[in-house]
């Protein structure tokens, strides 16, 4: 048995009554995955993860964790040591957050001491103040906080396998980015084994490291996001990534990885230069200004301008923290301010608003292009 | 909201102190009562002083509240386990029925078992209260919400400290009203024990009646309607203590 595979499911039934909920899913699940379940509602994602942690027993098929059988585990001990959160969070309202966060290692019987650090280390890993947010009870937190706390707790006891069903579902689309970037950080540090359930393939594609397909019951595609849109396996698979996959695609691509180098100039430079000398400095259509910090103000595009018109004309002033995109961003972002401003390229600054780059419409297109 | 509720306890604290103060003075009562009758013999329950009567009163309603309370819980717990839960319409249907047993009729059937006194009193009161506080513990364990359950499970709790740790705070202020209900409605029903001996304030309405002295059944009426008004307030303050952690942010 190889060892990496964390999760391993083989041909796993289960039905309630009549209903056959799955109908022999296999598939696996490495160390350090991140692993998304999407489909239909209906076809079993939740089931899926409720056999995992021992919530449902199945009809047939075998379940392993770490090569070993999940029925070889008591339930309550097996849960505690799998994270799992729901949409819905399920915090217990008369508990404080702190007392939330450590439900699994008070069960687990730990220190008090080493509860209550562990605790405060977990706020501020989903970026909750400890003092602001230990003594809070849950409906006094946001649906974003809230959701936090469900993640935090989930992670308490620092299980080596994370449950998620449609953990950012309940949170509106702007949080639930946020939440998104977030825990991709904290998946990155972390580097735990999760399998994650979810509708929205935009998460999908954003967070999985692989992804498994499913329609009614069955598994119907397992790959990794680039493969399932390049390469959808049938035509369900093409209708449910859509006829925007290639646009959907570019969520998997940063900035940072795609930027070129941008020519900038300041304004003092540009003024006691002359056309020629300005138009020398530029590596494309656009000569970007910046002040004397670096901190971006504004373009020159050479297209539009000519030998004749006066430098300080030509100029476009722009409020960069509108205009600019960040090297954190994804392209699909990128693109779609593009689209929205008009423009073929847009300037990349880090986050005191300096020019660091800048990113063209012809790289992305050009990631864009998939064999059909 | 936090104001209000010291307020609550304030009040019910001086209605305790005034209480307490009316039934050990007497002369207040011999006064009250030979104002409004206008004779100044036989005003007062000869027999007995209120404090007397007011103390066996409480014993009667406490002691058969908290059997019932114990009874009805446990009985609300057992019928929503996966293991109980085929005995929940029948445990329904017999409490039920238990409650529109008249009060009398179940003391004249327990004294030749148990004989007279406290005993067939408190037992018909057993009887009466059980079904408040077992309905209010199955509403109480039945409406904690589906996904509070699931997470509970899915964290590794087993089922009995699920129901400790989770379901059962999450319930107890639904319980509490429950048992305010009880304790209530046991404080009127009470007096009946003095028909069978069990003392209590029911002691001179029935002498009252039986010697025809209005002035001795409204002494005992109007202390029983005190006690249950004062008992009401003071056991709703404890119910509103105990939702008071997580409805604090509703209502700040
Ligand atoms: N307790 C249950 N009793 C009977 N049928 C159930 C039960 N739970 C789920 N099902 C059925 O089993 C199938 C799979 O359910 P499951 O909850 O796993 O779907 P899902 O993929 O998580 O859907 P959704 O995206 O809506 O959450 C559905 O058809 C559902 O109706
Ligand atoms: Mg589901």
């Amino acid at each position: 048995m190889n060892k990496n595979r964390m999760i391993v499911l083989e041909n796993v039934t289960k039905s309630y009554g009549e209903k056959a909920a799955l109908q022999g899913i296999s598939f696996d699940v490495e160390n350090g995955e991140l692993c998304v379940l999407i489909g239909p509602s209906g076809c079993g994602k939740s089931t899926t993860l409720k056999l995992i942690n021992r919530m449902l027993e199945p009809d047939g098929g075998e379940i392993l964790i770490e090569g070993r059988s999940v029925r070889d585990f008591k339930p309550e001990l097996l849960r505690r040591k799998i994270g799992y959160v729901i949409q819905s969070i399920g915090l217990f309202p008369h508990m404080k957050v702190s007392q939330n966060i450590a439900v699994v290692p008070s069960l687990l019987k730990w220190e008090r001491k080493r509860i209550g650090e562990r605790v405060d280390y977990l706020l501020e890993l989903v970026g909750l103040d400890p003092a602001i947010y230990r003594d809070k009870y849950p409906n006094e937190l946001s649906g974003g906080e809230a959701q936090r706390i469900g993640v935090a707790r989930a992670l308490a006891s620092d299980p080596p396998l994370l449950l998620m069903d449609e953990p950012f579902g309940a949170v509106d689309p702007l949080n639930r980015e946020i939440l998104q970037v977030e825990f991709l950080k904290i998946q990155r540090k972390l580097k735990k084994t999760v399998i994650l359930v979810t509708h929205d393939l935009d998460e999908a594609i954003k967070l999985a490291d692989k992804i498994v397909i499913m329609d009614m019951g069955r598994i119907v595609q397992i790959g990794q996001p680039e493969n399932i849109l390049s390469k959808p396996a049938n035509s369900f698979v093409r209708n449910f990534v859509g006829t925007d996959r290639a646009i959907k695609r570019l969520s998997r691509f940063q900035v940072a990885d795609y930027m070129n180098r941008a020519s900038s100039t300041t304004i003092r430079r540009l003024k006691e230069s002359n056309y020629k000398e300005a138009a020398s400095r530029r590596e494309s259509r656009f000569l970007w200004i910046t002040d004397e910090m670096g901190i971006l103000t504004g373009w020159i595009d050479f297209k539009n301008f000519k030998e004749s018109d006066r430098l300080e004309e030509g100029i476009t002033h722009v409020d960069p923290s509108n205009f600019a995109v960040r090297a954190e961003f994804t392209l699909k972002e990128s693109l779609s301010r593009m689209l929205s401003q008009g423009v073929r390229s847009l300037p990349v600054t880090d986050e005191k608003n300096r020019l660091i780059g800048e990113i063209n419409l012809s790289t992305i297109e050009k990631l864009t292009e998939l064999e059909e | 909201m936090r104001r209000m509720r010291y307020l609550g306890w304030i009040s019910v604290s001086i209605q305790i102190v005034l209480f307490s103060i009316i039934i050990l003075h007497m002369k207040l009562w011999e006064s009250f009562l030979g104002f409004i009758f206008g004779r100044e013999e036989d005003i007062i329950y000869p027999r007995a002083p209120l404090s007397i009567l007011v103390g066996e009163h409480l014993f009667l309603v406490i002691v058969s509240t908290l059997l019932a309370l114990i009874a009805g819980t446990l009985l609300g717990i057992y019928v929503t386990r996966p293991r109980g839960r085929d005995f929940l319409t029948i445990v329904n249907d017999v409490t039920a029925i238990g409650q529109t047993f008249p009060p009398v009729a179940v003391l004249a059937l327990a004294v030749p078992i148990v004989g007279f006194g406290a005993k067939p009193t408190i037992l018909a009161l057993f009887l009466y209260s059980i079904l408040p506080i077992l309905r209010n513990t199955v509403t109480g364990l039945e409406n904690i919400p589906p996904d509070i359950r699931e997470s509970a499970i899915g964290m590794g709790f087993t089922g009995l400290q699920r129901l400790l740790r989770v379901e059962l705070p999450i319930a107890l202020p639904v319980i509490m009203a429950g048992i305010r209900i009880s304790f209530v409605i046991n404080i009127g029903t009470a007096t009946i024990g003095a028909v069978v001996g069990a003392g209590g304030l029911g002691t001179p309405i029935i002498s009252g009646l039986v010697r025809n002295n209005p002035s001795f059944v409204l002494e005992g009426a109007l202390v029983s309607a005190f006690l249950a008004i004062i008992a009401d307030q003071f056991l709703a303050q404890i119910e509103r203590a105990m939702r008071a952690p997580y409805e604090r942010a509703l209502s700040s």
